[in-house]
């Protein structure tokens, strides 16, 4: 079963606040997932090969030419809050 | 207890540089790859991470990145994929940056360089493609951060050494090895005031004989090598400081303050680093073949360590020479193709690490970009040497030859007259009016002040405008006075 001490520290790096109440069925659905995977671990996978992705694709490229970007306005257009053609942010480090 | 020296200890160091690819477009859209633009114009929806978007990889950045690796002597993986690295910062978009964890571009490569004259081998851990993130703008007045993505996306190489550096120098003696071999390479402009190399240092020490790492830190916010070397003297004496009288090391970032000419601990708002590396679904795997990477391999250049040696074995070139010759790529093909016009090698390499090279720094330019023509420089420096230019006229005529390489070396000297003159005759004579007009002197001379021979050797090439060959006129009035 997944602690209230390791719900905080996931809730904290997702950046979601869980009130008191929620934190009970979030630690039982997580559990649930982690339950599943560990029934995943006990198969034997041996022979294998790990897959990264599931698509039967390989080496989709791009070439280097230039495309039209957007205008500084409408790349600003859906900022919360934006000053000298820039995103505004909270400032995160401290000089 | 005995009180502990720096000597007791042993300064290990690891340096991270980031290496921006000049790619024409970003690693995953068609956003122009561009420095200095107005903030947010080279942002679309994928590299401002907008939901629904997804990358696709950029050919040339994959090619570069291979390309760089082989340089550093890596192995290349076969099967390269990408991994995201989950952190929140606001210069992601995305909330993840596109990197690669456990499959790299390449792996176990190294660079040799000279650490006092003795070769010493730095092995390259990893070299690893990823995006740039944009660019923050701390504006503390206002208690908040402007964000520029403009850069987020900037296709970049992530080159880790192993801990192999065991002093600041030799810190600085490998970055500026890596520099030099990298913008042979012509995938980068590698220069560090627009940023496009960067370095993250790691430091920590260890009692000598200690085969075991110490705690080390992180130092970031260097921008040059040589604030790297004097973050990390800076480090190697706190660290020291902390280490003999008892105490530990914290395990942390430390950011340089080049004012305070200090490291301090980053404060930050983050918790602890979890990246949560998971391979990323919105790119498939990529496999590169063998013929691929050996037809990159076949573009890789002579690497300036080989240069350099060659340099001194084709053409006779001492090793200060040959070596300031390679500090520019551009600069040793036009030496070789100068020395392959010329059988006065050594007056060449003179011409180039002389009046040349103080043009082309006074210029901030490279060879590559003035029209000058190999040939037009050989005869510049022939006629200089056969006396039929002065030296002063020939550092005339190189300037209008860098300004225009539409002129030749004999319309100039024909235009402005500044051919030398080495008639005998008419120097001869200029040589005894000279003497006739400084009796004076001349007695001084003949009574024991030789350093006045100077004063008339200047008097004549007064006299004759500036155009006598002054190899000449000191000869005449040397007979004249002593032989007579």
């Amino acid at each position: 079963m997944i602690t209230n001490t390791d719900l905080q520290y996931i809730s904290a790096l997702a950046r979601m606040s869980l009130a008191e109440e929620e934190l009970k069925p979030m630690a039982e659905d997580l559990s649930s997932i982690l339950d599943y995977i560990a029934q995943l671990q006990k198969l034997d996978v041996t022979d294998i090969k790990p897959t990264s992705h599931v698509l039967p694709l390989k080496n989709v490229y791009r070439d280097d030419s230039i495309k039209p970007s957007l205008t500084q306005e409408k790349a600003l257009s859906f900022a919360i809050s934006k000053a000298k053609g820039a995103f505004k942010v909270p400032q995160i480090v401290d000089n | 207890m005995s009180i502990l020296t720096q000597k007791d200890f042993e300064t290990v160091i690891g340096l991270e540089v980031h290496l921006q690819f000049s790619t024409r477009t970003k690693i995953f859209c068609g956003c122009e790859n561009a420095f200095g633009k107005e903030p947010n114009t080279c942002v679309c929806p994928v590299c401002l991470g907008l939901p629904g978007t997804l990358p696709v990889l950029n050919k040339s950045a994959l090619d570069s990145a291979i390309k760089t690796a082989l340089a550093l002597n890596c192995t290349v993986n076969s099967y390269i994929k990408f991994d995201r690295k989950n952190y929140y910062y606001p210069d992601l978009p995305k909330g993840y940056q596109i990197s690669q964890f456990d499959f790299p571009i390449g792996h176990d490569g190294y660079l040799d360089i000279l650490v006092n004259g003795n070769p010493k081998r730095i092995r390259i851990h990893r070299a690893h493609i990823e995006e740039d993130a944009g660019k923050l703008i701390h504006d503390n007045a206002e208690g908040c951060s402007l964000v520029d993505y403009n850069r987020t996306g900037t296709p970049l190489m992530e080159i880790v050494t192993e801990p192999d550096l065991r002093s600041p120098q030799e810190a600085y003696d490998y970055l500026t090895a890596l520099k030099l071999a990298l913008q042979y390479l012509d995938v980068s402009d590698c220069d560090m005031e627009k940023g496009s190399l960067r370095c993250d240092a790691n430091i920590s020490l260890r009692r000598a004989g200690e085969t075991r790492l110490g705690t080390k830190t992180e130092l970031k916010n260097m921008n040059s090598f040589k604030a790297v070397k004097a973050a990390l003297e800076f480090e190697e004496m706190r660290q020291f400081r902390v280490l003999a009288t008892g105490g530990t090391i914290v395990q942390e970032t430390r950011l340089w303050n080049e004012d305070k000419q200090a490291t301090f601990t980053m404060r930050t708002k983050e918790e602890a680093h979890d990246y949560r590396y998971f391979p990323e679904p919105d790119l498939v795997p990529f496999i590169v073949e063998d013929a691929e990477i050996e037809r990159i391999r076949l573009t890789l250049p002579e690497n300036p360590q080989a240069k350099c040696q060659r340099l001194q074995k084709d053409y006779g070139l001492s090793d200060y020479d040959a070596t300031i010759i390679v500090q520019d790529r551009h600069l040793a093909d036009f030496f070789e193709h100068c020395a392959k016009h010329s059988g006065k090698i050594k007056k060449i390499a003179n011409w180039i690490i002389g009046p040349l090279l103080k043009e082309l720094k006074d210029r901030r330019c490279s060879v590559k970009d003035l029209s000058l023509k190999p040939e037009q420089f050989v005869l510049l420096v022939e006629k200089v040497e056969n006396g039929d230019l002065s030296n002063l006229a020939g550092k005339d005529i190189l300037i209008t030859l860098l300004e225009d390489g539409s002129k030749t070396v004999e319309d100039l000297i024909e235009k402005s007259g500044l051919s030398q003159v080495s008639d005998d005759a008419l120097l001869e004579s200029i040589a005894d009016e000279t003497l006739k007009e400084h009796a004076d002197v001349v007695t001084q001379i003949k009574n024991g002040n030789h350093g006045a021979v100077g004063f008339l050797i200047g008097q004549a090439m007064k006299k004759s405008q500036g155009k006598g060959n002054p190899k000449k006129i000191k000869d005449i009035i040397q007979r004249r006075l002593f032989n007579a």
